[in-house]
């Protein structure tokens, strides 16, 4: 039941999805990861996906971002010049594509950003890696990034560690969107913030995906992320998808138990 | 026939010092290095009578290019008359009946720590350095697994962060010695702590040169002809040290690499690195027939 319901496209969309994820299962020793996912991500759309802690999520946003490789599972991308399952591209092809590509947003800013570098040199980095070698340049459109993640550009040659955590996440925002990917995934990207740099963060992430109509995969156990910024949903539960739907069907008419728990309990 | 008539008559140590299974290994992995220029090549650093880290890499493999006929010269920092230079040397030509000698246009093979002669090296010269620490991705990625994955990926975009960071935190470039280069625009390469004056004498230069680290067991080569570029960005050029201007205070030469002699008034005054090309200079100056070679560097700058 869970496969076909995951694989049902939304009615309205006309294009073809951007992702294609289809059978994706993952065992770490004896712990079942994630069971058979099927996802899609149409272009311009922000899929929500949320869930119990253990339940998969960050797992799942790690396979999209190329970080592991499943058991099985196939995974596209509809781009020009990536034919083919993603999980079989070969470490160096796989690198070039994580970093021009995907941007991500981790929980942990430590596990995206090189603390002791300037934040400006956090962007730069992802430019470097893509080829660009005019200091000028680098200079330019790192400070272009910045100012799309609404980081106060006086402190944009400041380490990240000497910045608060809200300051952190939009650094991190710059870096990955500084090559303009076609998907922009974010783990968590507020959780550990208090709630009025939760909002701003979020109003950030709103703007430009209004914007520039970036993709993006948010992943979060706070049903309030989810509710601001997704157009659709996907609940998991003990690594399979329970549950899947436009963003309201979901919070007004959830219909699977755990689903109806997780949108109770919220409220 | 007796068994003494087969075998070679008793010495005290091999030629060259090092045991013969020893040099071929390192044949072996020169010859590697000069095949894939910058690439660093692993080896089996063998125990030579001088502790790790004082030239140990650099010695393995002079003392393998080693033959009877050799010129040795050994630099320290631009002097050949320091104690490690003078005892290297010594034993250089002790183990292998090699000539010694100051003069560059006279040696045959250079072993040399921080600084590459002033002179132009020949096709017939072998110039040896000595490599404290090989990798130049060390301080961008402490892993060295992964750091090998890097240059198999010639993934060196984070080298550039290094300079990046330099330029935004103090206006310009301050990586002084062990200016990462681009290796036949393959291989990114630190070609040991020679200051940035010296880097520019490596590009499609005539003669071979081998770096070896000792204590890290990694020996790579810069061969004959092969481009040498220092990282740089597309609108911040590659500069050298400030020195064309200076002069030395006991030749009096100028356009040269300078050592600063701090002066009691708080001044300084500066003498040539290169210490035998002072001599030379000194020597002419006063009256002898002293042949000085061809410069890399004419009036302070390098021809192109």
């Amino acid at each position: 039941m869970t496969a076909a319901l995951a694989l049902r496209a939304p009615q309205l969309m006309t294009t073809p999805p951007l992702l294609t994820m289809t059978g994706v299962s993952r065992r770490y020793s004896d712990v079942v990861a994630l069971d058979d996912v099927s996802a899609m991500v149409y272009p311009g759309e922000v899929l929500g996906i949320v869930g119990e802690s253990g339940s998969g999520k960050s797992t799942l946003l790690r396979m999209m971002n190329l970080e592991d490789t499943p058991d099985a599972g196939d995974y596209r991308l509809a781009l020009p010049g990536l034919p083919g399952n993603l999980f079989e591209l070969d470490r160096f092809a796989r690198r070039m594509l994580c970093a021009t590509r995907i941007g991500i947003v981790y929980q942990n800013p430590h596990l995206g950003l090189l603390m002791k570098n300037s934040s400006s040199g956090n962007v730069a980095e992802r430019l470097l890696i893509a080829g660009e070698r005019s200091f000028a340049a680098l200079r330019g459109r790192a400070r272009e990034a910045l100012n799309a993640s609404e980081f106060p550009l006086e402190r944009m040659d400041a380490r990240p560690i000497e910045l608060s955590g809200g300051m952190q996440q939009r650094v991190q925002l710059a870096k990955a969107i500084a090559l303009e990917p076609a998907l922009l995934l974010l783990d968590e990207p507020t959780t550990g913030l208090d709630v009025s740099v939760q909002a701003l963060v979020l109003d950030t992430l709103k703007r430009l995906q209004r914007d520039r109509a970036i993709t993006m995969v948010i992943v979060s156990h706070d049903l309030g992320v989810i509710r601001t910024m997704a157009d659709r949903v996907m609940v998991m539960r003990r690594g399979r998808v329970v549950e899947q739907g436009l963003a309201d069907q979901i919070f007004q008419d959830p219909q699977h138990d755990y689903t109806q728990q997780l949108v109770h309990a919220k409220l | 026939m007796t068994i003494a008539t087969l075998t070679k008559p008793w010495q005290a140590f091999s030629y060259g010092f090092l045991d013969a299974s020893a040099k071929r290994e390192l044949r072996r992995k020169m010859l590697k290095a000069i095949a894939v220029p910058g690439c660093q090549m692993p080896y089996a650093s063998r125990e030579v009578p001088m502790a790790r880290g004082w030239g140990t890499g650099g010695l393995q493999v002079t003392l393998t290019l080693l033959k009877p006929s050799s010129v040795v010269k050994v630099i320290d920092q631009g002097a050949d008359d320091s104690v490690n230079a003078a005892s290297i040397r010594s034993f250089l030509s002790k183990v292998s009946g090699a000539a010694e000698t100051w003069d560059t246009l006279a040696a045959t093979l250079i072993q040399s720590r921080h600084r590459i002669p002033e002179e132009r090296l020949r096709a017939d010269q072998v110039l040896v350095l000595q490599v404290p620490n090989p990798e130049p991705l060390r301080p961008v990625e402490p892993n060295m697994s992964v750091a090998r994955q890097m240059h198999a990926d010639a993934d060196y975009g984070r080298l550039w962060l290094i300079l990046y960071e330099q330029i935004v935190r103090s206006g310009r470039i301050m990586q002084g010695a062990s200016y990462p280069a681009l290796v036949n625009g393959r291989h990114v390469m630190t070609p040991s702590p020679i200051p940035r004056w010296d880097l520019p004498k490596l590009h499609m230069a005539q003669h071979l040169t081998f770096l070896s680290a000792g204590r890290e067991k990694r020996l790579y080569a810069v061969p004959p002809f092969t481009r040498v570029e220092p990282l740089v960005f597309s609108d911040v050029p590659y500069k050298v040290e400030d020195h064309a201007a200076l002069t030395c205070h006991r030749s009096g030469v100028a356009g040269y690499f300078m050592n600063e002699i701090p002066q009691d008034g708080g001044g300084s005054v500066f003498e040539l690195s290169d210490s035998h090309l002072g001599i030379k200079a000194i020597r002419r100056r006063d009256g002898e027939d002293v042949a000085l070679g061809a410069t890399w560097y004419e009036n302070g700058k390098m021809p192109r």
